[in-house]
């Protein structure tokens, strides 16, 4: 059986790969759109391959266990619902102008290279290679936001680029730094590289060398997870580039750097003596939460606001795993897929609506829910969602993590319910003009596929329902691997 | 012998630290390109020498990388680009450069007394490469946030990875070396000669990017 396996991984890599090289030779902009979709749909099958392959031995560079897992079939979703939203995005584009077929080739081609880096970076059993992959992750996400070569455009694909290219340096840092405290006891060379090694050892690294690879690692991978006060470049990128870019920055993009974040959190819970990784994440998830939900208030640009709340809850994740345990490590894993499969859903009906209304600015924007019923009630949802009203997932994961607190840190409680209600205030405030009142701006009907928001919607309702035992079970085992 | 290899190593790093420094009161771009050739070819001498004490022989292509690639093309394209553009004015600094030169210097003193704290069982060599090495990466963010002109910013972010490479070459047997420098190579390079620039240039006639934060924040 170990070579299906070994398949299953390989064609999660190798079909983004050879799509990417695929969709730089097809000419024609309907054929590759159409690519995009089926290359994602097979890697999805793949990732869920994986559920009933048996697994591989983890390898020098390579590594499949459930931790990552969980990312993987996330992320393939997410990419695959993410590629047939951006089909009918794009084609909207395209008769308006605003991109040409050359630039949707090269879209739909780093495209690819993006889910494929994204993919590597999880499945990496390498800290080289998993900072690597985190790195070609983020240049195609820089070179897309910049598609447009609008003047905004431009500024906010610079701004990602050089704060992107900060983080970068300061988590190969980082990495460096966990070889040098390897080294001693794993001995030179690419096993002193191997998370699997590493993990086994870690109680007999340098702690003092490990505790600040930690802070390195933690500021270098936390500038991509958007992190106060490293999160300058979210909301400019997030605004400019074309919608489904938002959906997957958000949704994908921000949870592999939080990926890498808690592979090393694992690594320092290993060596007691070394620094708690959980207060420096609790404090830095905290700020960003409070900070962003007063940012939240001022938004006048609509991608702009829901960039803003993506920093908000991956607050609120960074918070509940910085805290630990398996109850909070369980709701910010719930926490982060529930936040994905809305956030993107939002970017999904705001992708449109932007499109139909000619506009990203809020006040520009009203009534939605009687000139375009299908987007309008989309966003109403996915926003009632995302502010944490029940019964959707998002209530659910956030009664946990504040519950958890309570239970443990009951200081902590107040400033994270704080935030949250904070947040929830800007939010329902926006949402009721922009989906209420008398309609305002175009009122063309929308070209939109329902299908990838509406079912992103349709899971988070139904986890906020009813969550099936065996997932809760595979999530409290993942919690407990967690520490 | 040990005691001379390693004072040549202790050297041409520390000359590394100086030429960072260098480049902190540069104020107009072609000199702050050249000191930046200078620097790529003291990084190059210096992995060339951690080659031949570690015995890597892979190190020497990092070695040749920065030689050719750094301390050769890169100026020569940043050279032309500049006359190209006609920007061979001086460079806007944010802040002053005695300020400058006295957050370089707590940088510096900062990142020894971080690096040899926590690393007294380290390596002797490898401790003094990474507390210059860190020194030199946080010089190059110092160059990065005090020069609006896109031009020297990417020379800061060049000097910046040049720490990174000393740091790598001086962790014995850090495998990936060559292809972390290769990859950074190839980002450096179609940043440089390619997409941002150009496109920046074709937008705007100019790489201040000053000229683009009159946009900032909010879209009105």
């Amino acid at each position: 059986m170990t070579s299906s396996t070994f398949d299953a991984v390989a064609a999660i890599l190798f079909i983004p790969a050879g799509a990417a090289a695929i969709l730089a030779a097809l000419p024609n902009y309907k054929m590759t759109a159409v690519v995009n979709v089926v290359a994602s749909l097979l890697t999805l099958l793949a990732a869920l391959s994986l559920f009933i392959t048996e697994r591989p031995a983890p390898g020098q560079y390579l590594l499949v266990d459930d931790l990552n897992i969980v990312f993987i079939v996330l992320n393939t979703f997410v990419g695959f619902t993410t590629s047939v939203f951006s089909a009918s995005y794009i084609a909207h584009e395209l008769e308006t102008g605003r991109l040409t077929a050359p630039n949707l080739r090269f879209y739909h081609a780093m495209y690819q290279i993006m889910m494929f880096g994204m993919n590597l970076a999880f499945v990496s059993n390498n800290i080289g290679l998993m900072w690597v992959a985190v790195e070609l992750a983020t240049l195609t996400t820089v070179l897309m936001v910049g598609i447009y070569r609008t003047h905004e455009a431009l500024e906010a694909a610079w701004k990602y680029f050089i704060l992107g290219s900060v983080g970068i340096a300061l988590a190969l840092f980082g990495t460096i730094l966990v070889y040098m405290a390897a080294q001693p006891v794993v001995g030179a060379g690419t096993n002193a590289m191997v998370w699997s090694v590493l993990i086994d050892k870690a109680a007999h690294f340098d702690p003092a060398l490990l505790s600040v690879a930690f802070i390195f690692l933690l500021l270098g991978y936390g500038t991509k997870v958007g992190l106060a006060p490293l999160h300058a470049w979210l909301p400019d990128a997030h605004a400019e580039g074309p919608t489904p870019i938002s959906a997957v920055l958000s949704g994908l993009l921000l949870n592999v750097a939080l990926y890498a974040v808690l592979r090393f959190k694992l690594l320092l819970a290993a060596s007691p003596e070394a620094i708690g990784p959980g207060p420096l994440m609790a404090t830095m998830g905290l700020t960003s939460l409070i900070f962003a939900a007063f940012m939240l208030y001022r938004r006048r640009d609509i991608k702009r606001l829901f960039a803003y709340s993506s920093i908000e809850h991956m607050g609120i994740i960074v918070f509940a795993f910085g805290m630990g345990g398996p109850l909070a490590n369980f709701a910010g894993l719930l926490h982060m897929v529930m936040h994905s499969l809305t956030k993107s859903a939002i970017f999904f009906a705001v992708g449109h609506v932007a499109q139909v209304k000619g506009t990203q600015k809020i006040s520009e924007i009203r009534g939605l829910t009687e000139s375009h019923p299908g987007l309008g009630w989309a966003l109403v949802i996915g926003v009632v969602a995302i502010a944490g009203l029940p019964p959707l997932g998002i209530f659910m994961s956030e009664f946990l993590v504040v519950s958890s607190t309570f239970a443990r840190f009951p200081l902590l409680a107040i400033p994270l319910v704080f935030g949250l209600l904070i947040a929830f205030g800007a939010l329902l405030l926006r949402l009721t003009g922009l989906a209420f009142g008398e309609p305002r701006g175009g009122t063309a009907p929308v070209e939109a596929s329902y299908v990838p928001m509406y079912s992103h919607l349709a899971l988070v309702f139904a986890a906020g329902v009813y969550l099936p035992a065996p997932l809760v079970a595979w999530f409290q085992h993942v919690a407990g691997i967690l520490g | 012998m040990n005691g001379l290899t390693f004072d040549i190593a202790h050297l041409l790093a520390g000359s590394l630290v100086l030429v960072s420094f260098m480049m902190l009161y540069q104020d107009r771009l072609f000199a702050l390109i050249n000191v930046f050739a200078l620097h790529a070819m003291v990084l190059a001498l210096s992995v060339a020498w951690q080659a031949y004490i570690q015995d890597a022989h892979h190190l020497y292509i990092t070695a040749a990388i920065a030689l050719v690639f750094k301390a050769i093309v890169i100026p020569v394209g940043l050279h032309r680009i500049i006359q190209r553009l006609g920007i061979h004015r001086d460079i806007e600094t944010a802040v002053g450069i005695g300020p400058t030169m006295l957050a370089g210097i707590g940088l510096v003193t900062l990142s020894m007394v971080l690096m040899l704290r926590v690393t007294p069982e380290a390596d002797p060599l490898a401790r003094e490469d990474l507390a210059f090495a860190l020194s030199i990466i946080l010089l190059g963010l110092l160059v990065m946030v005090t020069r609006r002109n896109a031009v020297s910013q990417v020379v800061g972010f060049m000097s910046l990875e040049n720490g990174l490479v000393l740091a790598a070459t001086g962790a014995k047997g850090m495998p990936l070396v060559v292809e972390i420098s290769v990859a950074f190579s190839i980002l450096i390079a179609f940043i440089v000669i390619g997409v941002f620039l150009f496109r920046i240039r074709e937008r705007f006639d100019s790489v201040d990017v000053g000229a683009l934060d009159d946009y900032r924040g909010e879209r009105q």
